[in-house]
C-alpha cells in the first residue's frame, strides 16, 4: 500500500512530543527524502493524549499513520505506548519511556492504571526498546530533554546517520540549550535498553 | 530553497510572496498559525481583530484601499463573519482579497463539524482547496491573481490535516504589488437595494465566467492511471486516495472547489469505468456531479461524520480491514485537562461546590465541564454563556438567577461576550457573568487580545481594562467584582453576594495563565503522608498533580508530582490536616 518509514510519536500534552517531530523532519530532509509530519495543535494538547506522524520516503501522499502501519511508535509515557499499539505494524518496534503518568480518570478513581504494560507487550511478540528518559533529560540537565533522549534511544532504528541526527537537534533547538539536548542525545544512543 | 513548513506556515509564506500588505483575523484552531505566521514578515501588517466580522471587514476596507488582504478563521469563525462575507461577493475587491478558513473534520478542537464549501456556494464566492503545504503556498498566490481578474474575494479553504502537517515546500521571493488607484464607485460599493440589484446581476455573471475558467485552470488537474476506477477529489482525501489506489486509478482531482469544473467532470466522467467521489464531510462534489447526470458514487460508501485516512478509503473501496496487535487490557482514557496551575481550577472548584448552572462558553475553561469539576451545563459557541443565560434566566425567574452564572475567558468575552452583557443590563436582567481573565488568549496558543496590552506584532499598547467595560455596558460599580480566583474562599464569598443581588453582576476572576513566560512558579508543594487522613478532599479539584498511591501499609494516600506542580496552593487551602505543605 506505501513504501514510506512511518514513524509515530506518542505522548501525554505538554511533554515536547512537537519538538521531538521537528528533529526527526528535519533529519529527514537533510537526507533527501520526502517528508510529511502531522500534528495535533488546540484542545487535546491541554494533559490529553497527543500523536504526531512522521512520513518518509521516495513520495510521500498521506500524512497520517493508521493501524498496523507504523514502523516505529516512540512513546513519551506507558500508557500511550498500550494506546497506540494497535498502530505498530509486524516487526515493527516500540520505543517508550518508563515514566508513567496518571490520566484524569485515573486519578479520580474511575480507572486503573494497567500493570506491567511493557512485559505484556513483549508477550505479544513486539520488540520493545524501554528507558527512563526522564533519568537520562535529568542526567543531561533538564527535564524538558526527554524528547532528545528519546530519539538517541531510537538512533539506531531511525536508519540515520547519528551525525544527520544531531545536525537536525542542531536545526530544531535554540543554541543556548543545545549542548543540553546533545548531551541527552548522545546519553540516549549510549543507554544499553 | 525547499524548506520544511507547516500548512498554516506555507499559507502565511504565499500570503508573503504575494505581496499582501494587510492581515486581519481572530485565532481559531486549526487556521490560527497562519496569522501567526504571517505577522514574521516585516513587510506585511498583521493584527488579532476582536472577532471574525471585525477581521473579514478590516480586509474588505483595505482592499478597497488597493492593498492586497488576507484575513483568517476556523470554520465557525465563517459563521460569525458571514455577513460582510456575503457583500464582499457584491462589492468586489481593488486589490485582491483572500479569506482563509480550516475546517476541523473529527472535531480535534472544534464544537461542530460544518462543512465550509457549502458558504462558497451561498455566498457565490469562489473558493480554492490546497492539499498540502506546496500547494498552500502556490493556491494562496493564485488566488491573488484570480480574486484580481474576477474582481472578488477568493475563500481558501484548509482542514486541520493540511493546516497541520509539515511538508515540503519551494520558496520564491516576494512579488510587490503597488497599492492600488482608489477611485470612487458608489454604484458598486454602497449596497443599497438600487446598487445592490445592479451588483447581483454582476454577481451572476461573475460566477458563469468563473465555471468557465475552472474548465482549464491551474487548481485543478487530472492524473490518469487506470481506467477502471475513476477518483474525484480534492484537499486531504486526494492524499489518502492516492495511498490507496496509487497508479491503479485515475485522478480528477480538484482544487477550485467552487465553482466546480463541468466539463472536466464530463470529461474525466467518460474516460473511466466507474467514478467515486471521495470527499470528506458533505457531499458537496457528489452533488454536483449527480445534477450534471453523472453517475457516481461516494457518500453511500463513505462517511459523512469524522476525518477520513488511508484506512478509512481502504476498506470502504476495497473492504480491506487492518492487521495489528493489542494488549488484552482496559486503557483508560486520556481526556484533555486544565492544566496544573490553570487559574480557572478555583472558579469551576466553587461552582461545583455551590451547585450553580453553569452556562459554559468557548475556551480553555470548556474543559471546566470534564470530572470530577464538571461544571457546565451548556456550552454552544462564542459569547454565548453571557446571552443563553439572560434567556435562561427569563425564563426561570428571579430564583434561578440566584443559582446562575455565565463563565467566559477575556477574549471571548471581547469577541461577542460584551453584546450579551449590554442585552442582560438593557433588558432589566439580573443575571451574574463571571470573566474568567487569564490575560490571553489560551486555548488556540497564547495570542494577544485588545485586553493584554500587546498587538500581534509585540506593540504595547493601552490594555481596555474588562471593568470599564462592564462599567459601560451599564453594570453598576458596586456589582463589578475582581477576585483571585486562586482564593477559593474570596470567590465563593463574593459569587454568593452577588448571585443573592436583583441586579447584572460582573466577577472579573483575575489571574494570568501559568503558561505564559513571565508567570513565576511557587515551588511545588508536597504532601506529609503522616498527616494525609486519604480524605480526598484535594481530588476534587481535578489537578493531573495528584493522585493517590497505595503505600506500604496499604492505606491510599495523597502523592504529589513535583515535576509538574506549579505551587499555585489550591490543594493546600482544601486540606483540613494540613498535610499539604510548600
Amino acid at each position: 500500500m506505501n513504501n514510506t518509514k512511518n514513524i509515530m510519536i506518542v505522548g501525554v500534552g505538554g511533554q515536547g512530543t512537537l519538538l521531538a517531530s521537528r528533529i526527526i523532519g528535519n533529519a529527514v530532509l537533510l537526507s533527501g527524502h520526502d517528508v510529511k509530519v502531522s500534528e495535533v495543535h488546540g484542545m487535546s494538547q491541554r494533559g490529553g493524549s497527543v500523536v504526531t506522524y512522521v512520513k518518509y520516503g521516495e513520495k510521500v501522499y498521506s500524512p497520517v499513520i493508521c493501524e498496523g502501519e507504523a514502523d516505529i511508535i516512540m512513546a513519551f509515557e506507558q500508557l500511550e505506548a498500550a494506546r497506540w499499539l494497535p498502530y505498530l505494524k509486524n516487526g515493527g518496534v516500540i520505543v517508550t519511556n518508563t515514566q508513567k503518568i496518571n490520566p484524569m480518570p485515573v486519578i479520580t478513581g474511575a480507572a486503573q492504571y494497567p500493570d506491567e504494560i511493557i512485559g505484556e507487550m513483549r508477550k505479544l511478540g513486539v520488540r520493545v526498546i524501554a528507558a527512563d528518559a526522564l533519568s537520562i533529560a535529568r542526567e543531561a540537565g533538564s527535564d524538558k530533554a526527554v524528547n532528545v533522549a528519546l530519539i538517541g534511544l531510537m538512533a539506531k532504528d531511525l536508519g540515520f546517520d547519528t551525525e544527520i541526527l544531531r545536525q537536525a537537534v542542531k536545526m530544531s533547538v535554540p543554541p543556548k540549550f543545545l549542548e543540553l539536548n546533545l548531551r541527552a542525545f548522545d546519553l540516549g544512543l549510549k543507554c544499553e535498553a | 530553497m525547499k524548506k520544511i513548513m507547516l500548512g498554516n506556515e506555507a499559507a502565511a509564506r504565499g500570503i508573503y510572496e504575494a505581496g499582501v500588505r494587510f492581515v486581519s483575523s481572530y485565532p481559531g484552531t486549526p487556521s490560527t498559525e497562519i496569522t501567526e505566521f504571517a505577522a514574521k514578515y516585516d513587510e506585511v501588517y498583521a493584527e488579532w481583530a476582536p472577532n471574525e466580522k471585525v477581521a473579514l471587514e478590516a480586509a474588505l476596507g483595505a482592499s478597497v484601499a488597493g492593498g492586497r488582504s488576507f484575513c483568517a478563521m476556523k470554520h465557525v469563525g465563517l459563521n460569525v463573519a458571514a455577513d460582510p462575507l456575503f457583500i464582499g461577493a457584491y462589492v468586489g475587491v481593488n486589490g485582491g482579497m483572500v479569506i482563509g478558513v480550516a475546517d476541523d473534520p473529527g472535531m480535534h478542537s472544534s464544537q461542530n463539524e460544518q462543512d465550509s464549501r457549502h458558504y462558497a456556494e451561498a455566498a457565490k464566492l469562489p473558493m480554492v482547496e490546497p492539499s498540502d503545504s506546496d500547494e498552500c503556498l502556490n493556491f494562496i498566490k493564485m488566488a491573488y491573481d484570480l480574486s484580481e481578474k474576477f474582481d472578488t474575494p477568493v475563500i481558501a479553504r484548509f482542514s486541520t490535516r493540511v493546516s497541520h502537517s509539515q511538508s515540503v515546500v519551494e520558496l520564491s521571493d516576494r512579488c510587490e504589488h503597488e497599492i492600488k488607484e482608489y477611485t470612487k464607485d458608489a454604484a458598486k460599493r454602497v449596497m443599497m437595494p438600487a446598487n445592490a440589484k445592479r451588483r447581483h446581476v454582476v454577481v451572476e455573471k461573475r460566477l458563469a465566467d468563473m465555471a468557465q475558467y475552472a474548465n482549464d485552470c491551474p487548481f485543478n488537474r487530472v492524473e490518469m492511471g487506470g481506467t477502471k476506477l475513476g477518483i474525484i477529489t480534492a484537499g486531504t482525501s486526494y492524499n489518502y486516495a492516492r495511498e490507496v489506489f496509487g497508479d491503479d486509478a485515475s485522478y480528477l482531482k480538484i482544487g477550485l472547489t467552487y465553482p466546480l469544473p463541468d466539463g472536466l467532470i464530463r470529461d474525466f466522467a467518460a474516460k473511466c469505468e466507474r467514478i467515486v467521489v471521495i470527499e470528506e464531510l458533505d457531499d458537496f462534489i457528489e452533488t454536483h456531479c449527480k445534477k450534471l447526470g453523472i453517475k457516481v458514487e461516494g457518500k453511500n460508501l463513505l462517511p459523512i461524520c469524522g476525518e477520513f485516512s488511508q484506512e478509512v478509503v481502504a476498506e470502504a473501496l476495497l473492504g480491506k480491514k487492518p492487521e495489528y496487535k493489542a494488549l488484552d487490557m482496559q486503557i483508560p482514557p486520556r481526556p484533555p485537562v486544565l492544566c496544573p496551575g490553570c487559574p480557572h481550577r478555583g472558579v469551576f472548584y466553587v461552582f461545583k461546590k455551590m451547585g450553580l448552572y453553569v452556562s459554559g462558553d468557548i475556551g480553555c475553561y470548556t474543559l471546566g465541564a470534564v470530572p470530577p469539576l464538571g461544571g457546565m451545563d451548556t456550552t454552544f459557541c462564542m459569547g454565548a454563556s453571557v446571552s443563553a443565560l439572560h434567556g435562561f434566566n427569563k425564563i426561570r425567574g428571579v430564583e434561578s438567577a440566584k443559582k446562575s452564572v455565565a463563565v467566559i475567558g477575556d477574549s471571548t468575552f471581547m469577541h461577542s461576550g460584551m453584546t450579551g452583557l449590554v442585552n442582560i443590563t438593557y433588558n432589566k436582567g439580573n443575571s451574574t457573568v463571571v470573566i474568567v481573565d487569564n490575560s490571553i488568549t489560551g486555548m488556540t496558543g497564547h495570542q494577544q487580545n485588545p485586553c493584554t496590552g500587546y498587538t500581534l506584532k509585540g506593540d504595547e499598547v493601552r490594555g481596555i481594562m474588562l471593568e470599564n467595560i462592564a462599567r459601560a455596558a451599564g453594570v453598576e460599580d458596586a456589582h463589578i467584582r475582581i477576585v483571585d480566583p486562586n482564593e477559593i474562599s474570596e470567590v465563593e464569598r463574593v459569587l454568593r453576594e452577588e448571585l443573592e443581588c436583583d441586579c447584572p453582576s460582573v466577577i472579573i476572576a483575575r489571574r494570568p495563565c501559568a503558561l505564559l513566560k513571565y508567570v513565576k512558579h511557587n515551588p511545588p508543594v508536597h504532601v506529609d503522608a503522616d498527616k494525609c487522613k486519604s480524605c480526598r478532599a484535594c481530588m476534587g479539584i481535578g489537578c493531573p498533580c495528584i493522585s493517590m498511591v497505595k503505600g506500604e501499609d496499604g492505606k491510599s494516600r495523597a502523592v504529589i508530582d513535583e515535576t509538574l506542580c506549579t505551587g499555585c496552593g489550591l490543594c493546600e487551602k482544601l486540606c483540613r490536616f494540613g498535610a499539604i505543605n510548600g
